[in-house]
């Protein structure tokens, strides 16, 4: 059994969102520059131009890349050999939450769903936790930006539907989305499970790096691929201003589901696509 | 897209109406932030006949909450939240004089059709640009609803703010002309 202090997992928790919410992954940025060397509209151009700009200022500034420091979505993979001592895991993730929104003038963003009140310290996270063979805790920090979470969707499909039905959802989902969620967006679809398995298959989807890696299953790379030609043609464009470049990536993840039903859900990342991780 | 030109609030029935859709600006001058809690605090105070804390005639709302302000610095990062969310409170603040908003993403028809019938203009920044935007932020001041955290409302002063014109006071909508004009999708 490894021992694993609470206190440990409180600072990297902290360190991660600081550093997601200000430093834009390598992968991001080497989107944004492949983008604006296929866009094709001037205002588009302009615009990619703007983002790569504002990503150097944060990083050369330590400021936060978007305004909106985002819902505190923690992924952790427990190895079921560790051991959290001093204190409750959990607890040690909210405090490092906390402390990131408050030490790093990150933008307090969560609310009471009924009265608006602000909890004013970011608290509680959204945490997702597996448990997995090892002695290893790996955690990844997900600032999400409330503008391209509130255009997602999920749909119950009927078998029936099957691909196609799957592949017009996403379609639809991202054409009505239209400027909303900040676009050059990242498409992250989950296929099947259950209703809410769906939902965080989508949102593990936009955890894939932007290296142009396909889903392993060819059915489903296929369907990324096709869907990023077809949501590139629909003219949304950098910003929403028009243009060729609406989405830089699209990932899909999938699991098997009842015989009775086909979960989708697409979840939509904005250009600030921003995660980062630790293995302790 | 036409050339770059600057403007100043408070934002004249003349200026607004020389605007078009597609225009690009830099904005300079006041302009107060508003988003979700405060739009449904106006409101609530002009449905009781209380004063506001702002003279919508003369303002410019930006829907926008900042992140805090580190130490040595103006202000925190800021860009525009999506404006649909504000749909269901803007007619009435036109309807008591509001003339210009900022925002990002498409209005509804009652917000598009509120902007032709009273001359209005709704400008677009770009999302998620949040640190470059802060640049041109000269001075912060905390206006009202100081209990909304981030959502009060807060007096910004601005140098040269890069906006494109979405909504015009003629009722177009650049989003909508220019989405046509890209897409190939059959």
């Amino acid at each position: 059994m490894r021992r694993i202090n609470a206190r440990k997992i409180t600072k990297a928790v902290k360190t991660l969102f600081i550093e997601a919410n200000t430093v834009l992954g390598k992968d991001v940025m080497e989107a944004l520059q492949k983008a604006l060397s296929t866009e094709e509209s001037d205002t588009g151009r302009q615009v990619l131009q703007k983002m790569i700009e504002n990503a150097d200022i944060a990083r050369r500034e330590k400021i936060p890349i978007c305004q909106d420091t985002g819902l505190a979505v923690v992924f952790v993979e427990l190895g079921q050999d560790v051991r959290v001592t001093g204190g409750p895991l959990q607890e040690a993730i909210e405090e490092g939450v906390r402390q990131a929104y408050q030490d790093g003038y990150l933008r307090k963003s969560v609310c009471d769903p009924l009265t608006r009140a602000n909890t004013n310290d970011n608290a509680p996270s959204i945490l997702h936790m597996d448990i997995v063979p090892g002695n290893q805790l790996r955690i990844i920090a997900m600032p999400k930006g409330g503008g391209s979470e509130n255009m997602s969707a999920a749909r119950m499909l009927t078998p029936a539907a099957g691909i196609e039905g799957i592949k017009k959802f996403v379609l639809e989902t991202v054409e009505a989305a239209g400027a909303n969620p900040c676009p050059p967006i990242i498409v992250g679809v989950g296929i099947g499970g259950s209703l809410e398995q769906a939902c965080i298959l989508a949102k593990k989807a936009l955890l894939r790096p932007l290296d142009g890696e396909h889903n392993k299953d060819e059915r489903l790379a296929r369907m990324e691929d096709e869907l990023l030609k077809r949501i590139n043609a629909l003219g949304i464009g950098p910003g929403g201003l028009g243009g060729r470049v609406t989405a830089l990536a699209v990932s899909a993840e999938m699991m098997p589901c009842h015989i009775a039903s086909l979960p989708v859900a697409v979840n939509l990342q904005c250009h600030v696509a921003r995660h980062k991780e630790v293995i302790i | 897209m036409s050339t770059t030109r600057k403007i100043q609030t408070p934002l004249t029935e003349d200026v607004i109406a020389s605007l078009h859709a597609g225009d690009m600006v830099l904005l300079s001058g006041e302009v107060y932030t508003a988003r979700d809690a405060a739009h449904r605090r106006l409101c609530e105070a002009l449905s009781q006949g209380l004063p506001l804390p702002i003279d919508l005639a003369t303002s410019t709302i930006f829907y926008a909450a900042p992140s805090p302000t580190p130490p040595r610095r103006v202000i925190g990062s800021i860009g525009p939240t999506t404006s649909y969310r504000m749909d269901a409170f803007t007619p009435a603040l036109i309807e008591h004089g509001l003339r210009a908003m900022i925002g990002k993403g498409s209005r509804s028809a009652q917000v598009i059709e509120s902007i032709k019938k009273n001359k209005a203009v709704y400008f677009g920044a770009i999302g998620g640009i949040a640190a470059l935007t802060a640049g041109r932020v000269t001075k912060i001041d905390l206006v009202a609803y100081e209990d909304l955290g981030p959502e009060a409302i807060r007096k910004l002063s601005i140098l040269d703010l890069p906006l494109v014109v979405i909504n015009d006071s003629r009722g177009n909508d650049l989003y909508l002309s220019e989405r046509e004009k890209w897409r190939t999708l059959s």
